[in-house]
């Protein structure tokens, strides 16, 4: 087929419509009938983006899409700091999901701070058998015996646990009581739900039911005051969740927890008395943002912490929460930050301006991001979720243009086909991907792990983007991919 | 305001501006922390005999291993076959998992696909998982085979690979004769080293014994070649393409089984390549036919060689050879085997490897050293140290049991310079950390998490294994052969002498020692 750049809306619909229908052959008939409706185009003054989502997957397609586990133990358990958190199971999940997902924190690892370690029953044969209650009991204890500075255990499910009837709630309670610390089992085997997302939701009800529920009628650690507010649904990838307080700090308000990044348990039993939570990944913290407001009465907002448009936007929002001693710190930060927001524009957008972009990540990125790219004057022409429902993608209607190319859970072939047929400038994705892109000639950023660099939140945050932006599509070795002898 | 256009400062730097810095202490006080003065007391604590023996009685825990699972191996030793795809059975995060962690070692992608077993599969078992999974897989990746392996959900439901995959046929997944090999890699059992053996044995026996009964077995008819299989290895890489060349320096005729070499190693020209190289099919049904099969790594082909053996062929197990012994061993059995005489091509390169020891060994020599890592890679290791007079004193392994720690106590007994020296099996890298505190070393060999052994008992760690994600490309050079061991050695050294200028650059304390000629 042959593509023709589109000029006008219409044919940027048509030649979208096109490709997809194009990528559908591949599949046997009835795949092809599932995975249409995933994937479409963007029709403006819509209320979605017109594709089904948080739906199975479907068997040998090379979805990019992970496990419950990795929604709970990865994502939402996992950076809190100084407790232990045990992969409960065999050894692999624990060992992948290993220091991968850099949740920065300080802390002196190994003594009162656990996050960059591996703890694991790594099951073994005759676990599976006769079952791991035992086996779990015991390993708490040698985790009491072993670091007693711990304030507290999680006991993050690989699939085997539900499948062979263990009974962790029992253990945890048991020894719940025995050292009188918190101890969490969460069930969220692999094979529940259908992506991380179910991950997210079970690990929000285990902090629901196994932390909140146990602090009822204790008293807060600090004096309150009317500034306090949480941070929700920032993991600290690259120190965003740092890069975002300092912002929060500087309009005047206090910040009693980060969740869950560079988070403590205390931080977690703090929030109920916060008077806002601020939620940025919606997707993986909704659930107990929705729960602390109909039980402790705390409002939440969303936010976007990416790119200055967006930052603006969201500091007024949430200053709007507040008295006006709020409402002039956001002004006056946003005052105090605009020359070098400024600046970092009229550094990069002439290297920019123009680029366009395709995206397919986790969370809140596929919508966020796009204002920051937009502050550079680049252009957004494919998204997509890995693990979304529709919810995001009412969301997303909001950042995407008319015609936007939208792929739910996209395939490695649809994703590469995608690519290949609109020939973008970037491609923002995982580590799964990248080299995938790159050897295709294609400028990659790894837009879960920040490609290693970061923070990207915040006006420090954005400075940091856009230079990383830059250097990965004006990267000298992008002109060296063909020989200068092949034609 | 910490940040700049004209220097932009990322996470390196813009911490640790004063902005940030206040902003950590006012966090501190909303994290409940322990007292200083006790979290040293704990500290310290940690790095004592008394910690050690209370760290070593664990019976449930493990803590930061050095091992990952059966699945894991399976995905290497698939794609190590030309145009193969693997396909994991069972859950589907794991999959995400697997070709992450590859990929974060080789910076290369890996193509694999899940069958996405959810709750349903978890009750009813995976059997419409496997029959859409193998048919869309088939379609969309036109693969020449599909090698399935397991996730320990489906081993604990007990999905049943052969008769699933025969119904998928039968149901028209794919064509009856589309290759369509099969193991059980249950991740409870063994470690990725038994995942690869598991998948190397299946692929073999189904080209070998007829196709899960719809072929008649083939006939063995010897022939005169070679087989090698490499095993596990994070050096794949590089070092098949050495191996290679001394096969093709003696002239041998050889099959590798399982050569990842070429698509975990593939151009960046345009092309995104999905498969690349590989075993062909067809030289791995002829494989049967070889005088002789050679494992560079006996615990990665435990099954796979005595099967092999069963066939009627000769079969050598070398335990990651390393170094000049171990690479004249490899060479004279290859000599051996095949009656061809060793070239006079890697008879220099002997010498070259001897002479470059001969110049550098007396910066090695009495040096303590702590391995840790896959079986065979600790016997390597271990072996080339021990050649270069050097002290290997703690080896230890997570997936390495009492057969190998018998095999790493008999090359302590081989030489003088293993008298103090201790084989650790069974043992994870917090009881790493306890031996360096307590017995401390020179110089740590291990993968990329042995960072943080390096970061908390200050024992340089020169990256050696698998993984290694934070440092790039040493995957793509050997360290089997002369030439490899000679890598080996290049690597230790410059750590040795990194150190040495580390440790004697204080202008005004240390000016001595800090020499330019060393």
């Amino acid at each position: 087929m042959s593509l023709v750049e589109p000029e006008t809306i219409e044919e940027l619909v048509a030649r979208n419509k096109e490709l997809i229908k194009e990528v559908l052959e591949v599949y046997p008939e009835k795949t092809a009938k599932r995975r249409a409706k995933h994937l479409g185009a963007y029709e403006e003054a819509k209320s979605d983006c017109g594709v089904k989502s948080n739906v199975k997957s479907i068997p040998g397609v090379m979805t990019i899409r992970g496990c419950a586990y990795a929604g709970s133990k990865g994502v939402v358990w996992g950076p809190i700091k100084d407790m232990v958190h045990i992969s409960h199971g065999p050894v692999g999940c624990g060992q992948y999901s290993w220091g991968a997902r850099r949740n920065y924190y300080v802390g002196a690892t190994g003594v009162d701070t656990f996050g960059t370690m591996q703890f694991t029953s790594d099951f073994q044969e005759k676990d599976i058998i006769f079952g791991g209650d035992k086996k779990l009991s015991k390993l708490i204890d040698e985790v009491q015996a072993l670091f007693p500075l711990n304030k507290g255990v999680s006991i993050q499910s690989e699939c085997p646990i539900g499948l062979i009837g263990d009974d962790i709630e029992a253990v945890s309670k048991a020894k719940a009581k025995e050292y009188d610390k918190t101890i969490v089992p969460v069930r969220c085997e692999g094979f529940r739900g259908v992506s991380q997302s179910l991950g997210h939701h079970i690990a929000n009800d285990s902090i629901r039911d196994w932390v909140f529920d146990k602090q009822a009628g204790k008293p807060a650690r600090f004096e309150p005051t009317p500034y306090d507010v949480a941070i929700i649904g920032d993991y600290n990838i690259g120190g965003d969740a740092w890069s975002s307080r300092i912002l929060l700090e500087e309009i005047g308000l206090r910040v009693i927890a980060q969740w869950s990044g560079d988070g403590t348990i205390a931080e977690l039993e703090a929030t109920p008395k916060a008077k806002l939570n601020i939620l940025h990944c919606y997707r993986s913290m909704n659930y107990i943002s929705r729960h602390m407001e109909e039980k402790y009465g705390i409002p939440w907002v969303e936010y976007n912490f990416f790119g200055p448009t967006k930052i603006e936007e969201s500091l007024r929002k949430i200053a709007s929460q507040f008295d006006d001693k709020i409402k002039e710190g956001a002004e006056r930060v946003i005052a105090k930050y605009r020359p070098l927001m400024d600046a970092v524009i009229a550094k990069y957008r002439p290297r920019l301006a123009g680029k366009k972009v395709m995206l397919f990540v986790g969370g809140l990125r596929p919508r966020h991001v796009i204002g920051a790219y937009e502050d550079l004057g680049m252009e957004i022409v494919g998204t997509g979720y890995e693990f979304g429902h529709n919810d995001d993608y009412q969301r997303t209607t909001h950042y995407v243009k008319d015609g936007t190319l939208i792929y739910d859970d996209v395939t490695g072939y649809e994703f590469e086909k995608f690519v290949d047929k609109i020939k973008p400038d970037l491609v923002g994705s995982g580590v799964k991907e990248k080299y995938i892109f790159q050897k295709m000639g294609v400028p990659f950023r790894q837009m879960h792990s920040w490609d290693y660099s970061g923070p990207y939140h915040g006006y420090d945050g954005f400075a940091i983007f856009a230079r990383d932006m830059d250097m990965a599509i004006n990267a000298p070795v992008w002109k060296l991919t063909k020989a200068p002898w092949a034609a | 305001m910490p940040q700049n256009a004209e220097n932009v400062l990322d996470h390196f730097e813009l911490f640790r501006q004063p902005e940030y810095k206040e902003m950590f202490e006012k966090k501190k006080q909303f994290e409940n922390p322990t007292a200083d003065a006790e979290l040293e007391r704990v500290c310290e604590w940690t790095k004592t005999k008394d910690y050690r023996d209370k760290n070593f009685a664990r019976e449930a825990l493990t803590i930061n291993p050095a091992k990952a699972c059966q699945p894991l191996g399976a995905v290497f030793a698939a794609v190590g076959f030309e145009a193969t795809l693997p396909f994991v059975h069972g859950s589907q995060g794991c999959v995400a998992y697997y070709r992450s962690h590859f990929s974060r070692h080789f910076k290369e992608p890996t193509s694999c696909v899940s069958s996405s077993m959810t709750e349903d599969a978890a009750v009813f078992g995976g059997l419409n998982n496997m029959v859409d999974g193998l048919a869309n897989a088939y379609n969309m990746y036109k693969p020449k085979m599909i090698a399935v392996s397991t996730t320990c959900m489906a081993e604990v439901i007990g999905d049943d690979l052969n008769a699933f995959i025969k119904t998928a046929k039968e149901k028209g997944s794919v064509p009856a004769e589309f290759d369509v090999t099969f193991a059980h890699t249950p991740a409870f059992v063994g470690s990725h080293v038994t995942g690869y053996d598991n998948v190397m044995k299946g692929i073999l026996e189904h080209f070998w014994d007829g196709k899960a009964g719809t072929a008649p077995a083939l006939e063995r008819k010897p022939n005169e070649k070679i087989n090698l299989i490499g095993g596990f290895d994070g050096y794949t890489i590089g070092n098949l393409r050495e191996i290679k060349r001394v096969f093709a320096s003696m002239g041998v005729e050889y099959t590798i089984l399982g050569d990842a070499s070429d698509v975990w190693d593939t151009p960046t020209d345009g092309e995104f390549r999905m498969y690349d190289g590989g075993t062909t099919l067809e030289d791995a049904a002829n494989a049967l036919h070889a005088k002789a099969t050679i494992s560079m790594q006996q615990f990665c082909t435990e099954k796979t060689l005595p099967y092999i053996a069963g066939k009627g062929q000769e079969t050598v197990a070398l335990n990651f050879p390393v170094g000049v012994q171990a690479t004249d061993k490899f060479l004279m059995e290859l000599a051996r085997l095949t009656g061809k005489p060793i070239s006079a091509e890697l008879a220099k390169e002997r010498g070259r490897l001897v002479d470059a020891i001969a110049d550098s060994n007396a910066h090695i020599h009495g040096k303590k050293f702590a391995i840790y890592g896959d079986p065979d890679l600790t016997l390597g290791l271990a072996g080339f140290l021990l050649e270069l007079g050097a002290e290997p004193v703690h080896i230890l392994s997570t997936n390495g049991g009492k057969a190998w720690a018998a095999k790493v106590q008999e090359l302590f007994d081989s030489s003088p310079f293993g008298a103090n020296c201790h084989v650790y099996p069974n043992k994870d890298l917090w009881h790493m950390r306890s031996l360096l505190f307590t017995e401390p070393v020179d110089f740590l060999i291990g993968n990329t998490y042995g960072k943080y052994l390096e970061r908390d008992t200050g024992a340089p760690l020169i990256r050696i294994g698998f993984p290694i994600f934070d440092r790039h490309h040493h995957h793509r050079y050997p360290v089997w052969g002369y030439q490899g061991a000679l890598n080996v050695l290049v690597w230790i050294l410059d750590k040795i002498f990194d150190e040495m200028d580390h440790s004697t650059n204080e202008v005004g304390k240390t000016d001595y020692s800090f020499d330019i000629i060393r």
